[in-house]
């Protein structure tokens, strides 16, 4: 059961055109403030990380907080000047990191 | 009128104004005209109930969160499990193909079981008697997931219900249920969905309770929801003793309210409170 990140980007772009990226990932983001049924607190994990680079270089980072909700939904905008790939990674609170790549090309 | 009289008739005033201008965002909903001999005279999905947020989420594809699950049984459906070494592709092929349509005519007449079987009942029967696999818990992540990855290969198609012949008595089986009050408050599915819809209750409006958009990614729960949580919990909300999951009320509920809405687009995997 592959639980793979779900990225949009165009395809390709012009030199200098900014460009949307979508992502959507599945993660319960369990907030620590929920108790379980037998009135013991449900323990925090969430993804409290999500960064972007371009061929090496950092796009846009943020820092998620518990109050983010489950299945966290990133927008952001890119400028592409030329052709490369996007490197996505999300850092959950235990370390893990789940990462997806996306080429995008430039326009002829 | 004393200076207290007046802060509090003020106070209805703005309250009354409140709720005309609620009712005049229902006269704005857009539905289809009902058949001949419905209840509704306009059938209206539950998306038009919901906040312009909440519908830009269901309809970008990608926003929509009810996607993962879809992902998530399209590996499923290529996956064999059971001893006859059978994935949902051995035998019915591209799901895009063999399971266009299947979503928007459900519950459909079951002739070896003698009774009409759902989407949920239908993969499961599958499971243990072709695949031989165990079949899936009702509410159970797989179970929900491929239950939507299969009503969503009929997304944009309209809902259609068989109620005649040997679906007739579970039909009005089910007519009967909704117009039933249950539970410690006494109400009936009608009471909110038929005589109220559009009204403003439990910090919600009231939908016409259409089905059209189930498995649905509920915002309140953060993940994909089957209907029959769904007439659960709405049994559990009237202090009444729900019916199972999957029982035969259930099922004839489902018929039942499959035609109320019928003529909607399927909505699979749609998003709602």
């Amino acid at each position: 059961m592959a639980d793979k990140p779900r990225i949009k980007l165009p395809k390709e772009a012009a030199k200098g055109e900014i460009i949307q990226i979508k992502t959507l990932v599945s993660h319960m983001m369990e907030s620590g403030q929920r108790k379980d049924a037998q009135g013991k607190p449900v323990p925090r994990k969430i993804i409290n990380k999500f960064t972007c680079e371009f061929n090496g270089k950092p796009v846009f980072s943020c820092a998620l907080e518990p109050a983010i909700s489950a299945n966290p939904y990133i927008q952001f905008n890119a400028r592409v000047d030329e052709e490369g790939t996007f490197k996505f990674a999300w850092t959950d609170d235990d370390g893990t990191v789940i990462t997806a790549e996306e080429k995008i090309a430039l326009k002829a | 009128m004393s200076p207290r009289h007046i802060g509090l008739a003020a106070a209805i005033m703005a309250l009354a104004s409140v709720a005309t201008g609620a009712s005049a965002q229902q006269a704005e909903r857009k539905g289809i005209p009902a058949p001949p001999g419905h209840v509704f005279k306009t059938i209206i999905s539950g998306y038009e109930f919901r906040s312009k947020e909440t519908r830009t989420l269901q309809d970008d594809d990608l926003e929509n969160p009810g996607f993962l699950a879809v992902e998530r049984a399209a590996d499923l459906w290529k996956t064999a499990e059971g001893s006859e070494g059978k994935s949902c592709m051995s035998c019915h092929g591209e799901a895009e193909k063999s399971m266009k349509g299947v979503g928007a005519a459900m519950p459909k007449w079951d002739d070896k079981l003698k009774k009409p079987v759902n989407l949920e009942q239908r993969i499961n029967i599958c499971r243990s008697e072709h695949m031989k696999a165990q079949p899936w818990a009702f509410k159970s992540q797989a179970l929900t997931d491929m239950t939507t990855f299969v009503r969503f290969q009929s997304r944009g198609m309209p809902v259609t219900a068989k109620t005649d012949g040997p679906m007739s008595p579970w039909f009005e089986r089910g007519k009967q249920i909704y117009y039933t009050r249950y539970g410690q408050l006494d109400l009936a599915c009608e009471s909110c969905h038929e005589r109220n819809n559009g009204k403003f209750m439990r910090a919600d409006f009231l939908s016409q309770g259409q089905t059209n958009g189930f498995p649905t990614y509920r915002l309140r729960d953060q993940r994909l929801v089957p209907l029959h949580e769904r007439f659960e919990g709405c049994m559990f909300d009237v202090r009444a003793e729900p019916f199972k999951p999957l029982s035969d009320e259930f099922i004839a509920l489902e018929l039942y309210v499959a035609w109320r809405g019928i003529g909607l687009p399927v909505e699979t995997p749609s998003v709602r409170n």
